[in-house]
């Protein structure tokens, strides 16, 4: 928590930032590195627990530091970082040039991961919830509200599917070095021009039920499903970023020396 | 979005090396600002990436966005809304362009004033958003109905007589005031707020 960023000494910013590997903006809260204990990591930011789950990293680590878990679990510091970056700082850039192609099997396996903890934990519990949330009010609302999230379902579905039949397979095939076997010529340009968002639609579904939602639906079960819808809007956020800027840089980079 | 409690978040975009530096240290010298820190050598990228920024203020040089886009800036960046707009004027500048803004830096102000007009704009920004009107207009209402009972822009142009940039222009007004984009969301506002039913689709 910075509660009084105004103590904060003054000096040139501007200077200090632009050498800075990484690029992380001199407001990053903690100074995330591979020394750190991963227990002060986690309390620094308890989003990051998520991530920890999808790594595959388990609790229970005692006094170990991020570099210590990060050679157990055979995984770069550089990218477990890069991750914990970006979910903990909205404003951080990444620049994914110091990873090495070796940690595009790492980061796909985390991304396939995401997509399976979206599918099969976070989207059916807010399903639940939202039925619950729309059993107690007028039947006609209930459906239609379902019937929208359905929808998205569908959606959300639909847009995993593509990357782990087409792209994630791609991805592995050429760190394989099978590039040629491809016929159709596909790269991840192709991913890039048409990665759809999924975003659009949760947001509707948040300011939905945020703003026009009929008042007899229980208050409690309304702001679960909304913080529900919040923390996943921002998990997607930070999945987008990581696809985009992380992915098919590190993507482009290996394509280009083949 | 932001904690009133924190700085303002400021962005600054402008091509010349030397004023952006020196903008950014003479901002980031007032403790109730805080200056974001994307590459300010990387015009293109910072646009691009305003909405994840979202910024309290954009301090840009309008030589920096493409004509186009110059005289409906908040129209091009939707991310902008809630941002008050600060023109850095290195000479004369067209006004039409610089109406567009609440407030205008030139580079020769000195050090206090720039302070002066960043809160002038911030002030400019919230009397602006307090003269909108939320409430969606009678049109936009039946624009609305139209869009949710599926009808391409064309055919809502033909039936309420009207241009297709026109029925573009409801469309958006209708999103920013209800925070929905997608058919299906407009659809369910519609339902929700009877006024269509749910027989009729």
């Amino acid at each position: 928590m910075e509660s009084k960023p105004n103590k904060r000494p003054r000096r040139s910013r501007a200077a200090d930032t632009s050498r800075k590997k990484g690029g992380a903006p001199a407001s990053a809260a903690p100074a995330l590195s591979a020394a750190i204990k991963l227990a002060d990591l986690v309390e620094s930011d308890y989003k990051l627990l998520t991530i920890l789950s999808r790594l595959g990293i388990k609790l229970g680590f005692a006094e170990s530091s991020v570099a210590d878990i990060c050679a157990r679990y055979r995984l770069s510091a550089d990218l477990f970082l890069l991750i914990c970056r970006i979910y903990s700082s909205d404003d951080f850039r990444p620049q994914p040039e110091y990873l090495e192609p070796s940690d595009l099997g790492n980061l796909v396996s985390y991304l396939r991961t995401s997509h399976t903890y979206y599918l099969t934990t976070v989207i059916p519990r807010l399903g639940g919830d939202i039925q619950r949330m729309t059993a107690c009010c007028d039947e006609k609302y209930g459906k239609i509200l379902n019937s929208f999230f359905d929808n998205y379902r569908r959606e959300v579905d639909k847009h995993f599917a593509y990357e782990e039949r087409v792209v994630f397979p791609y991805i592995e095939a050429l760190l394989a070095g099978k590039r040629d076997t491809d016929p159709t010529g596909y790269s991840i340009e192709t991913f890039e021009e048409n990665h759809s968002d999924i975003d659009t639609t949760l947001n509707d579904l948040k300011n939905i039920i945020l703003k026009y939602i009929p008042e007899d639906c229980p208050p409690m079960m309304q702001t679960d499903v909304l913080l529900e819808i919040f923390r996943f809007e921002e998990d997607l956020a930070k999945h987008t970023v990581i696809e985009n800027e992380v992915l098919i840089p590190l993507v482009t980079k290996l394509e280009s020396h083949e | 979005m932001s904690d009133r409690r924190s700085a303002y978040k400021v962005v600054v975009v402008e091509p010349s090396a030397i004023v952006s530096e020196g903008l950014r240290t003479l901002i980031a010298a007032n403790s109730e600002f805080k200056v974001a820190e994307p590459d300010p050598r990387d015009c293109r990228t910072v646009m691009e990436r305003l909405p994840l920024l979202a910024p309290d203020i954009l301090v840009i040089n309008p030589q920096a966005i493409d004509f186009v886009h110059r005289r409906a800036l908040r129209k091009a960046f939707p991310a902008l809304q809630q941002t008050a707009l600060v023109a850095v004027v290195h000479s004369v500048f067209e006004e039409e362009t610089l109406r567009e803004f609440d407030a205008t830096i030139n580079i020769y102000d000195p050090a206090p004033q720039l302070r002066r007009k960043l809160h002038q704009a911030l002030e400019q920004r919230d009397t602006t958003r307090q003269n909108e009107n939320y409430e969606l207009s009678e049109r936009e209402r039946e624009i609305l109905i139209s869009i949710a009972r599926g009808m391409t822009n064309k055919e809502i142009a033909d039936k309420h007589n009207i241009s297709i940039h026109t029925v573009i222009s409801h469309r958006k007004n209708i999103t920013r005031k209800t925070g929905i984009k997608s058919i299906a969301g407009l659809t369910v506002y519609a339902m929700l707020n009877n006024m269509i039913d749910q027989s009729e689709l």
